[in-house]
């Protein structure tokens, strides 16, 4: 389905509107605003009946009332006094979008996304629009239709007119739909998109179709060439410690437990959270520090992890290959003699050096582990005890 | 035997005057691999610690027989280092390179349908067939000959499984760490069938981790095929939408969860281990039966 599926830039749905217009996709009238003061002046530019938009990075936002309709700018003014600085679905609210209101006809559901599995572009579209699309995809499967794209040709012209028929959209608007997906699909190829995503694609009592709603992620391996996108990248974080980590270069993930983790390797170190998971514990977050570690990323990555309070114990998860155990264990032990460690931290080392490095643990306050297992043991016992 | 690389196999590496395709030619040459030519465009004709270099890798193929390319190109260019050696006609090219834009790798695997050329990665450790030819980053002391085959998404645990298999004594035929990237040339099912047709690979270990379907078309793959393999996902705890640190291991909705492609591999009647220290113990079970 559609998911996010790199999505390290998450743009809200104002930014991803001003990205999407500027490509020429027909988007309603409206202005991102951070006071109650500014939505009310953009409601009287705006004109008439306005619609104001939680700006957070959550489906749904309708229904947990983070969609409200003003028929005034007075009326528009309050309702962003209740919603600015609340929170919706854990986020707290800091922009709405404040849009005019569209005299809904018929709500589509469109996107473009990567597809694994073929390894090719694929455009999704549905007539039953509005609604979470996996919803749809699970009690409806008939009503979303794929079109898989050849990134060599775009979308031609021939699979435009079946997707928008198979789909079952308003015949009589085809033309303008079909500029839409085309448009949209440029939009994904020229922005290095990982997604984009527009729910609902509106048809108008009085026949225009508009974007009424995006959804739009860049790929951040790609940021290198999308300098334009760049300054997206630092308001998509929602997590503070996450926001923190990012500009610390360091690859980390919040999780929320009371068991730190550090590993080097992607793959080791999500491991490293199901043992700890086996073992009865919460992990924390996950950070991976990579290959080849030195002392001063192993010092940042320790000095993240005790940023989080909720961390009672921290474990260390090394397999040296290139990467050599006492390298490893010097980097820790530099660590500990310049920061406050405020919680045990416990070390398992295999692979390179790891001998000569645990050797160099000896005697100090760090906890040695013959194996993951263990170690994930013991950390968990040490943050349970700590609570 | 052992699959797709040998001691006959004859390397070429894209990147070799860069930090870290000059470390690791080094490292490739130590553990025995022919490295027969370097490519960095604007210095053919030179040198690199005594391999050749030239300016393009159809010059370096036509002068030195290379018939495999491991490539240590920045992710800006890495897509076009894959490209230039399936123009040149390379059967085999192992991308190292980690962070290379997706929408790159989409354009690669439609310029590449219908080649002859197979690539493993990107965003990969490599290929190692035990004792004869290792490309990639595969650290060099781990490996011991034998007949368990190795499949995996994640570098690390790569070389924590090998390890482990060398301890215990079970030795390896050929360990292929196929990338931890959505879009990746070589897929577990891909590797499986080569494992299946060698007959010196008694038993696979397949490594696999959320995201994507790709466990779940092996193990499609594995039933019924009669194949002996251990399969082990890692990710079991990861919540949905959130990146592992790997591009290609993200939960997105209902699809790509560990728990998924453990029940796969099941039903499909693949032992799974729970822990990584149960691979060993599973291997040798498999090697009994």
């Amino acid at each position: 389905m559609p998911a996010r599926i790199l999505g390290c830039v998450k743009l809200y749905e104002y930014q991803a509107k001003e990205v999407f217009a500027s490509y020429g996709l027909p988007v309603p009238k409206g202005e991102a605003a951070s006071t109650p003061q500014q939505v009310e002046e953009a409601a009287r530019r705006i004109g008439g009946r306005v619609v104001i938009k939680a700006q957070v990075h959550v489906g749904g936002r309708g229904k947990a009332g983070g969609i409200k309709l003003a028929d005034s700018p007075e009326h528009a003014r309050d309702v962003a006094q209740q919603m600015l600085g609340s929170t919706l679905k854990g986020f707290v609210v800091k922009y709405v979008l404040v849009e005019q209101a569209l005299p809904i006809d018929k709500e589509y559901y469109l996107s473009f996304t990567l597809d694994r599995d073929s390894q090719n572009i694929i455009g999704i579209c549905s007539a039953m629009g509005g609604v979470d699309i996996e919803e749809v995809a699970a009690s409806h499967p008939d009503k979303i239709v794929r079109m898989p794209v050849d990134i060599a040709f775009g979308p031609l012209d021939f699979q435009l007119r079946e997707f928008i028929g198979r789909a079952g959209l308003d015949g009589s608007k085809s033309r303008e739909i079909s500029a839409v997906v085309k448009k949209l699909y440029d939009v994904y190829v020229s922005t290095d998109a990982s997604l984009a995503e527009i729910n609902p694609l509106v048809v108008t009592a009085d026949g225009r179709v508009i974007v009424a709603d995006a959804k739009f992620d860049i790929d951040d391996n790609a940021l290198f060439r999308q300098k334009k996108l760049e300054v997206y990248k630092d308001a998509s974080e929602e997590d503070e410690l996450e926001a923190e980590a990012h500009r610390r270069g360091l690859t980390y993930v919040h999780l929320g437990g009371s068991v730190g983790i550090i590993g080097n390797g992607a793959g080791l170190v999500m491991n490293t959270l199901d043992i700890v998971n086996q073992a009865g514990g919460k992990p924390a977050n996950f950070l991976d520090i990579g290959g080849g570690a030195r002392a001063e990323v192993v010092r940042n990555a320790l000095d993240m992890v005790l940023l989080d309070k909720e961390v009672k114990a921290i474990l260390i998860n090394i397999f040296g290959g290139i990467t050599r155990g006492d390298e490893v264990a010097r980097g820790v032990l530099e660590a500990t003699a310049t920061l406050d460690v405020r919680v045990p931290i416990v070390v398992r080392m295999a692979g390179t050096e790891a001998e000569a490095g645990l050797k160099l643990l000896e005697g100090t306050k760090l906890l040695p582990a013959a194996t993951a297992v263990d170690g994930a043991r013991k950390a968990v016992e040490l943050a349970r005890s700590a609570a | 035997m052992a699959i797709l690389v040998d001691s006959g196999t004859k390397v070429l590496v894209q990147g070799i005057t860069g930090r870290e395709g000059a470390f690791h030619a080094g490292q490739m040459r130590a553990y025995g691999t022919k490295v027969v030519a370097g490519v960095t465009p604007g210095k053919g004709g030179g040198e690199h610690d005594g391999v050749p270099l030239f300016d393009s890798v159809a010059e370096a193929v036509a002068r030195t027989g290379a018939n495999a390319s491991a490539i240590f190109v920045p992710p800006p260019f890495a897509a076009d280092a894959i490209l230039e050696s399936v123009a040149a006609g390379v059967p085999l090219v192992a991308c190292i390179t980690e962070g290379i834009p997706i929408l790159d790798m989409v354009r690669v695997a439609r310029y590449m349908k219908g080649s002859g050329t197979r690539l493993i990665g990107p965003n990969c450790p490599g290929i190692t067939t035990a004792g004869q030819c290792k490309i990639g980053i595969m650290p060099n002391m781990l490996f011991s000959t034998g007949n368990v085959g190795l499949i995996s998404r994640s570098g690390t645990l790569t070389y924590e499984v090998v390890d482990a298999l060398t301890r215990a004594g079970l030795g390896q035929t050929t360990c292929i760490g196929i990338g931890g990237d959505p879009i990746i040339g070589t897929k577990h099912i891909d590797a499986l069938q080569l494992f299946a047709k060698d007959p010196d690979t008694k038993v696979t270990v397949m490594i696999g981790e959320i995201g994507g379907s790709d466990e779940e078309a092996a193990a499609e793959f594995l039933q019924g095929s009669g194949m002996k393999v251990v399969g082990f996902i890692s990710g079991r705890n990861a919540p949905p939408g959130k990146r592992m640190g790997h591009a290609g291991a993200i939960i997105s909705g209902s699809s790509g969860t560990a728990a998924g492609k453990i029940a796969a591999l099941e039903k499909a009647g693949v032992p799974v281990a729970g822990t990584l220290e149960d691979i060993v113990p599973l291997v040798r079970r498999q090697l009994a039966s």
